[in-house]
C-alpha cells in the first residue's frame, strides 16, 4: 500500500476526498475491464475459423479425449468368417416395432434379398448382408421383432442388381434404387437421427471422416484402397441433395488422400478434442440446422457400401470393425459384415480373468451386448472392458486406482496427462438431482446449453427445447457430458425422450 | 481387510421392510464407507470418478482451515476482552479448549437438527440420503456468532432445511442458499441476539468493562483438572473485562467513524490475519483465500462468480468513495475486501451452484451484482453493517432471471446465425 500511496492520491487514506473524482474514473475503468474479461471468457462455445495452410479450419475449444487402454497397434485388417448375422429392427429409430416380414424361418436368402420393410414406409427395404438360411426371427416384448438371424454361408452368394448409370439416372429413380436394394437405411436424417423420408430432399448432406470417440477405428485406414467406391458414394450423395455435400476432416492428423482429394464435396477442417468428430458438431459450425430444416448424415463406411454396390452391382454391406478394449487380448481390425455376431468377432481374443462387458460401439454411446448378440447396424466397433461390480472403500474420496476423469478434483487429472486408463463399468457414485452447473457446457463444443435443454425435456416444454436447439444434437453428442456428470444422470436417455416428444409433434 | 470390513458392515444392514427409517440411515452411512457396486446399464458404459459426495467433501475440506482458526479465535477474543494472553498464540491450550467448548455444541446442534430432518425426508420419500447438508451443515457454524444460543440455532437450522430445502424438493431444488437462510432467519426473528457488539465475543456476561467472566463445568472441572495435571495455566473464573474494551467489529467501527476509527482499534494486519471479533469462521482472510483456491483449482467453486464479485465490490466501493457523503463511504475501496465477511461470502456462499446462475455469462453478472449490491447494503444500511447475506439471497432470487436473459440471447443469436447461413 505504501508504494501506491506515493504514486496516487487514490490509494492514500488521508486524501480520499481529493481522490473522489479519480475514484469515479477508476470505477469506470474497473467496470470496463470487467466487461472485457466477461465477454472474452464467454466465447468458448463457438469455434474460431481460421485459414491455416490454405485450409479453412474450425478450432473447437471444448471437449475431452478419454484415453483408454486396448487400442489397436497394427494397421492390418483381418478378414474373419462369421457364422451368423443379425439385423435388429430397433436399431432404426422410429420404425414400427413389428415390421412386415418378407422371409420365413428356413428360407434361403442371397446377399441383397429383402428381409422386411417398415409398414409405415413400404418402399424402404432392409436386405440381407450375407447369403444363408434364416434361422431365427426372434420376438421381444409385445411381439416386437427383436432380431432376424441369418446362418451365413461360407461363400457369400450375391443377388445381381440392375446396373444404373449415375450420370443419366433421375434423382427419383436413384432414390428408388437405393430404397429397393437395402442401401437407403444406411443414410440418416437430422433432426432425430432417423431413416430419411424418400420423398424429402435434404438441405445438405454431412459426412464426418474421423471418429474421436474412445478407441474408435481410424477411418483413414478403413478407406485405404476404396477410393473409387468412396468417390462413387459421394457422387450419389451429390445427386440426392439440392445443397452441398460436406466432408469434415481432422486437421490434427494427416488424412487419407481419398478424403482430401475427393471431388464434388466441400471439405471443412476441424481441430479439437472429442466430440469434434461427431457430425452434429460439424453441422453446427459449418451451417447450423434450423428447426424446420432437414439434413442427412452418412458414415464413411456407409458411403463406401453405397459406392461399392453401384460399382459392382452386388449389395455390399461389409464392415471393418475395430475390436478394442482393455479386455481384448490382441486389439485388431476385422473385416466382416454389418450385423455380425459379436461372439464370432471376439472369439479366442478375450482375457478371461475378469467379468467382461461387451459393447457394440464405443464406451460412451454403445450398447451392452452378450456374445450371442449382434453388432448394431451403424456400429463399426466392439469394445470389451471390465465389469465394475465391486465395492470400493471410500472410493469417492480416495480411489484405489486412477481412472479417466474430467474433474480437476482428482490429482491424476493433473499428473497423468496422456496416460491411457483401464476403465470399468462401475458407476462411481449414485444418481442425484442436478447440482453442479457449467459442467456439460465445457464438454460440448457447440453454442448450446445442454443442461437447459435437458431441464426443458424433464418438464416437457417442447417450445423451449426447440428454441434451445434440441434438433441439433443426438445422443452421442451428450455422451461425454453423461460420462462426466457428477449427478450420474442418464443424459442420453433424457435427450432421446425429448427428441421423441418433438418427433411426435410433427 | 477391506473384504472383512465390508462383510461385517453388510451383516449389520437392517431389514428394509421392517425398519425403513433405520435402513435409510444405514444406507446413508454405508455409501459413505463404500462406493456401491452398481454398474452402468443404459447410456455410457464408463463414468467419471467424481460424484456429489466427492464434490461436497472438497468444499468441506476447503472449510477446515476456517474451522481451525475459528476455534482458536473464539478463545483468543475471549481472553483479549479480559486483557489476558494478548498474543494470538499465547495461552494456546486455553484458547483452543475454550473455542472447542463453544464451537462443538454449535456444530453438534447444527448437524443433529439438519441431518435429522434430512434423514427423515429421505426415509419419507424413499430416496437415499443426499449429501447436500454436508456442506450446509459445515457452513452454518462458521457464519454464526460464537455466543449464539443453541435453541435459536436449532430453530434456524430447522427453518432453513425444512422451508428452504425440503419444501422445494430436496438437494438441488432449493432457490435460496440454505446456510444463509438459517442466518437470515436469526437476523429477522431474533435481531437482538445477533446484532450489536456483544455477540462477537464469547463467554462474557456483558461487554461493559468490569463485567465478569462466566465459566461452566467443562472449563473449571474438566479442562482445569487436565491442565493442572500437566502443569499448564488454567481458566480463572471471576476475571473482569478490561477498561476501554468494546468488542466492536471493524465494520461497526467504520460505520461509526470511517477508516480512521477502525485504524485506531485494529491494525491492517490484524484484520487481514483475522484476530478480530466476528462470526466464527469468517475472520481469517488468508485461510479463506486458501480455501477459495482449492475450490477454484478443483473446479468446484466458480471462479467466474468469485471474480465477478470482486469486480462488483470494487466498482461500487469506488463509486461510494467518489460520493463520499459519510465517513463509511470514504473508507478506501480496497479495505472493503478485508473487512467483514466479504471473502467468506465470495468463496463459499455465492458459489453455491444450486442457487447461483447456471450459465457462464450469468455467473459473471450474478457475481458482479452480489458485490455491487452487497457494498450498498454494507455501507448505506443503518441497521446492520454487513451486506453479503442479504445481497446473496437477493441475487439467489434473481439468478433464474439472469439465466433467462442469457439463454434468450443465445436463442436469438443462433436464430440469426441460421438465417445468415441460408
Amino acid at each position: 500500500m505504501k508504494i501506491l500511496t506515493a504514486y496516487s492520491p487514490l490509494f492514500g487514506q488521508a486524501s480520499v476526498e481529493t481522490g473522489g473524482f479519480l475514484a469515479l474514473v477508476f470505477a469506470i475503468i474497473l467496470l470496463a475491464i470487467f466487461i472485457v474479461v466477461m465477454i472474452f471468457s464467454e466465447k468458448s462455445g463457438k469455434s474460431t475459423v481460421s485459414i491455416l495452410n490454405g485450409k479453412e479450419v474450425f478450432k473447437l475449444k471444448r471437449g475431452f479425449n478419454i484415453l483408454l487402454k486396448g487400442g489397436i497397434q497394427s494397421k492390418e485388417i483381418n478378414p474373419i468368417q462369421v457364422t451368423r448375422v443379425g439385423i435388429i429392427p430397433s436399431n432404426f429409430i422410429g420404425m414400427s416395432p413389428i415390421p412386415k416380414m418378407l422371409v420365413d424361418i428356413g428360407d434361403e436368402v442371397k446377399a441383397g434379398d429383402p428381409l422386411f420393410f417398415d409398414k409405415k414406409q413400404d418402399s424402404i427395404k432392409f436386405c440381407a448382408p450375407v447369403s444363408g438360411e434364416i434361422v431365427a426371427i426372434e420376438r421381444g416384448e409385445k411381439r416386437a421383432i427383436s432380431q432376424v438371424v441369418i446362418l451365413a454361408d461360407k461363400e457369400v452368394n450375391f443377388k445381381t442388381l440392375e446396373n444404373i448409370d449415375l450420370e443419366s439416372i433421375s434423382r427419383e429413380d436413384l432414390v428408388g434404387y437405393l430404397c429397393e436394394n437395402g442401401l437407403w437405411p444406411l443414410i440418416r436424417q437430422r433432426p432425430f437421427n432417423v431413416i430419411p423420408d424418400p420423398l424429402q430432399t435434404p438441405r445438405d448432406i454431412f459426412i464426418s471422416t474421423f471418429d474421436t470417440a474412445p478407441l474408435a477405428p481410424d477411418l483413414n485406414l478403413v478407406v485405404e484402397g476404396k477410393g473409387a467406391a468412396f468417390q462413387k458414394g459421394i457422387d450419389v450423395m451429390k445427386k440426392l441433395t439440392s445443397g452441398k455435400v460436406y466432408l469434415g476432416l481432422n486437421y490434427n492428423e494427416q488424412p487419407s488422400k481419398v478424403f482430401s482429394d475427393v471431388k464434388g464435396a466441400e471439405i471443412k477442417w476441424f481441430s479439437g478434442m472429442h466430440p469434434a468428430g461427431n457430425v452434429s458438431v460439424q453441422i453446427h459450425h459449418i451451417k447450423p440446422l434450423a428447426s424446420n430444416e432437414i439434413v442427412w448424415t452418412v458414415g464413411v463406411q456407409e458411403i463406401i457400401n453405397i459406392g461399392q454396390t453401384l460399382l459392382t452391382g452386388q449389395l455390399d454391406l461389409s464392415r471393418v470393425v475395430a475390436v478394442v478394449g482393455s479386455e481384448v487380448d490382441e486389439p485388431r481390425y476385422v473385416k466382416t459384415y454389418l450385423g455380425a455376431n459379436i461372439g464370432d468377432l471376439v472369439k479366442d481374443n478375450l482375457e478371461d480373468d475378469h467379468k467382461i462387458r461387451l459393447i457394440s460401439g464405443d464406451v460412451l454411446s454403445g450398447e451392452k451386448k452378450e456374445d450371442s448378440d449382434f453388432l448394431n447396424f451403424f456400429d463399426d466397433q466392439i469394445t470389451a472392458i471390465q465389469e465394475g461390480d465391486y465395492y470400493e472403500m471410500f472410493g469417492w474420496l480416495i480411489p484405489g486406482k486412477s481412472r479417466p476423469t474430467v474433474s480437476r478434483s482428482f490429482l491424476n487429472y493433473f499428473t497423468d496427462k496422456g496416460k491411457h486408463y483401464n476403465a470399468d463399468t462401475n458407476n462411481h457414485g449414485e444418481e442425484r438431482a442436478f447440482v453442479v452447473t457449467g459442467q456439460y457446457e465445457n464438454l460440448l463444443p457447440m453454442d448450446l446449453y445442454p443442461q437447459h435443454i435437458l431441464k426443458s425435456i424433464m418438464v416437457g416444454d417442447i417450445e423451449k427445447m426447440e428454441q434451445l436447439g434440441i434438433h441439433e444434437i443426438v445422443e452421442e453428442d451428450l455422451a461425454l457430458c453423461e460420462f462426466s456428470c457428477t449427478s450420474k444422470q442418464p443424459l442420453q436417455e433424457i435427450l432421446r425422450t425429448g427428441l421423441e416428444m418433438m418427433r411426435e409433434q410433427q | 481387510m477391506k473384504k472383512s470390513i465390508l462383510k461385517f458392515v453388510q451383516s449389520l444392514e437392517p431389514d428394509k421392510k421392517k425398519s425403513p427409517l433405520l435402513h435409510t440411515v444405514f444406507d446413508g452411512f454405508f455409501t459413505f464407507l463404500f462406493t456401491p457396486n452398481s454398474t452402468t446399464s443404459h447410456g455410457v458404459h464408463i463414468r467419471d470418478g467424481v460424484d456429489l459426495k466427492r464434490t461436497m467433501t472438497i468444499v468441506v475440506i476447503a472449510l477446515q482451515l476456517c474451522y481451525l482458526f475459528g476455534t482458536l479465535n473464539i478463545g483468543h477474543q475471549h481472553f483479549v476482552a479480559l486483557g489476558q494472553y494478548p498474543g494470538l498464540l499465547d495461552g494456546l491450550h486455553l484458547k483452543i479448549a475454550f473455542g472447542l467448548i463453544q464451537l462443538l455444541p454449535i456444530f453438534a446442534v447444527t448437524m443433529l437438527v439438519g441431518l435429522g430432518i434430512e434423514f427423515y425426508y429421505a426415509y419419507k420419500k424413499g430416496h437415499s440420503i443426499e449429501e447436500g447438508f454436508l456442506v450446509t451443515g459445515s457452513l452454518i457454524p462458521l457464519i454464526m456468532p460464537p455466543d449464539i444460543p443453541l435453541w435459536i440455532l436449532a430453530l434456524s437450522v430447522a427453518f432453513a432445511v425444512w422451508i428452504g430445502k425440503e419444501a422445494f424438493g430436496g438437494t438441488g431444488m432449493n432457490i435460496l442458499n440454505i446456510a444463509l437462510l438459517s442466518r437470515v432467519f436469526i437476523f429477522f426473528a431474533y435481531p437482538t441476539d445477533i446484532s450489536g457488539d456483544e455477540v462477537w465475543v464469547a463467554g462474557l456476561t456483558g461487554m461493559q468493562p468490569g463485567a465478569l467472566v462466566d465459566y461452566g463445568w467443562w472449563h473449571t472441572g474438566f479442562f482445569n483438572g487436565l491442565f493442572e495435571t500437566i502443569g499448564w495455566a488454567t481458566f480463572e473464573p471471576g476475571m473482569a473485562v478490561v477498561d476501554g474494551y468494546t468488542g466492536a467489529t471493524p465494520l461497526s467501527l467504520a460505520y461509526q467513524g470511517g477508516w480512521e476509527k477502525v485504524a485506531s482499534v485494529y491494525s491492517e494486519s490484524q484484520i487481514f490475519w483475522g484476530s478480530i471479533p466476528g462470526s466464527i469462521g469468517e475472520t481469517s482472510k488468508p485461510l479463506i483465500i486458501l480455501g477459495a483456491l482449492l475450490l477454484i483449482i478443483s473446479g468446484i467453486g466458480s471462479w467466474r462468480i468469485m471474480l465477478g464479485m470482486i469486480f462488483g465490490t470494487g466498482v461500487m466501493a469506488l463509486l461510494l468513495n467518489f460520493w463520499g457523503a459519510t465517513s463509511f463511504m470514504e473508507v478506501p475501496w480496497y479495505y472493503h475486501y478485508i473487512m467483514g465477511s466479504f471473502l467468506f461470502a465470495m468463496a463459499f456462499m455465492a458459489t453455491d451452484p444450486v442457487t447461483a446462475a447456471s450459465t457462464n455469462l450469468g455467473k459473471w453478472i450474478y457475481g458482479f451484482l452480489i458485490g455491487f449490491i452487497g457494498i450498498i447494503i454494507r455501507v448505506m444500511n443503518p441497521a446492520y453493517p454487513e451486506g453479503w447475506m442479504l445481497a446473496i439471497l437477493f441475487m439467489n432470487v434473481f439468478a433464474p432471471l439472469i439465466d433467462h436473459y442469457v439463454i434468450e440471447g443465445n436463442i436469438n443469436r443462433r436464430l440469426k446465425n441460421q438465417k445468415a447461413a441460408i
